[in-house]
């Protein structure tokens, strides 16, 4: 793959998002917030139902930047969140490139990166990523 | 007087709790991470997991009330790997309230982790969490 300015990654999709999966991520992440996966506590907050750790879907993108750039480190990861996401939703992580510059041994591309959330296309997280691919990768 | 910097917390970038971490962030390979491995690109968060009671810069905000507004995370030099030994430290980096888009007032807090390799104290990765609280309904 030849990456140039304005390129786009193929869009990876995760979901659809079980309690499972929510669960799952407190328990790697140490976030053990139970507006994630107590109803009642969610309901009581003011939410419908629980929702997913936003650095779920962090994580995750995480997982889409390190398959778009196999071997290459990330030097920062950004990320804002603007909606919860909820069980059942998939999720589709998306990324353009912005800018590619040369730095010692190799080359450092900028991506802007989102996910959304289906049903509704709603965006759920927007950010950017410096990724740092070294000379004679194949990215 | 509000803790505006809390302890360096030493801990070690354990293999299993790199694959549970790669297992959540569902990747295709986590059974590869093994020593050595660089880690997921968010796996600093579970730094929270290492830091004793207390010893955390808290928000302070009302947990019902929280939103986690967004999450920074910048590395330098050699990436943190599996076997590492690291230090994190925790501090109040900013206090802000702006008025929403519905007239409420919020306030933001931002808690910066920074992570220092354990001998030669150099900082490798710090991690900037923005959180928000909303506010009470009436």
């Amino acid at each position: 793959m030849t990456l140039d300015v304005g390129s786009t990654l193929v869009v990876r999709e995760f979901g659809p998002v079980t309690l499972e999966a929510i669960v799952r991520y407190a328990g790697a992440s140490g976030d053990f917030n139970s507006i994630h996966y107590d109803e009642k506590f969610a309901e009581s907050a003011g939410y419908p139902a629980v929702f997913a750790q936003g650095m779920m879907q962090a994580a995750l993108l995480g997982t889409a930047v390190v398959e778009w750039f196999p071997g290459a480190s990330v030097r920062t990861f950004g990320v804002r969140f603007r909606d919860q996401v909820w069980l059942n939703d998939t999720l589709c992580c998306r990324g353009t490139v912005t800018a590619i510059e040369p730095t010692d041994g190799g080359s450092v591309v900028t991506i802007e990166v989102g996910v959304t959330a289906t049903p509704g296309e709603r965006v759920v997280l927007t950010g950017a990523a410096e990724i740092k691919i070294p000379d004679g990768s194949t990215n | 007087m509000e803790k505006q910097v809390g302890p360096r917390i030493p801990f070690v970038i354990e293999e299993g709790a790199v694959r549970q971490f790669a297992l959540a962030a569902q990747m295709k390979d986590a059974w590869n991470y093994g020593p050595g491995s660089v880690i997921p690109p968010t796996f600093l968060m579970s730094a929270a997991m290492w830091f004793p009671p207390g010893s955390r810069v808290s928000s302070g905000f009302d947990r019902a009330r929280l939103l986690h507004g967004g999450q920074e995370f910048v590395f330098g030099g050699d990436p943190p790997r599996v076997g590492d030994r690291l230090t994190a430290q925790d501090r109040l980096a900013d206090r802000f309230e702006k008025t929403g888009t519905t007239g409420g007032r919020m306030r933001f807090a931002v808690v910066v982790t920074e992570f220092r390799r354990a001998e030669s104290e150099e900082i490798i990765a710090e991690s900037r969490a923005t959180y928000i609280e909303r506010e009470a309904r009436t």
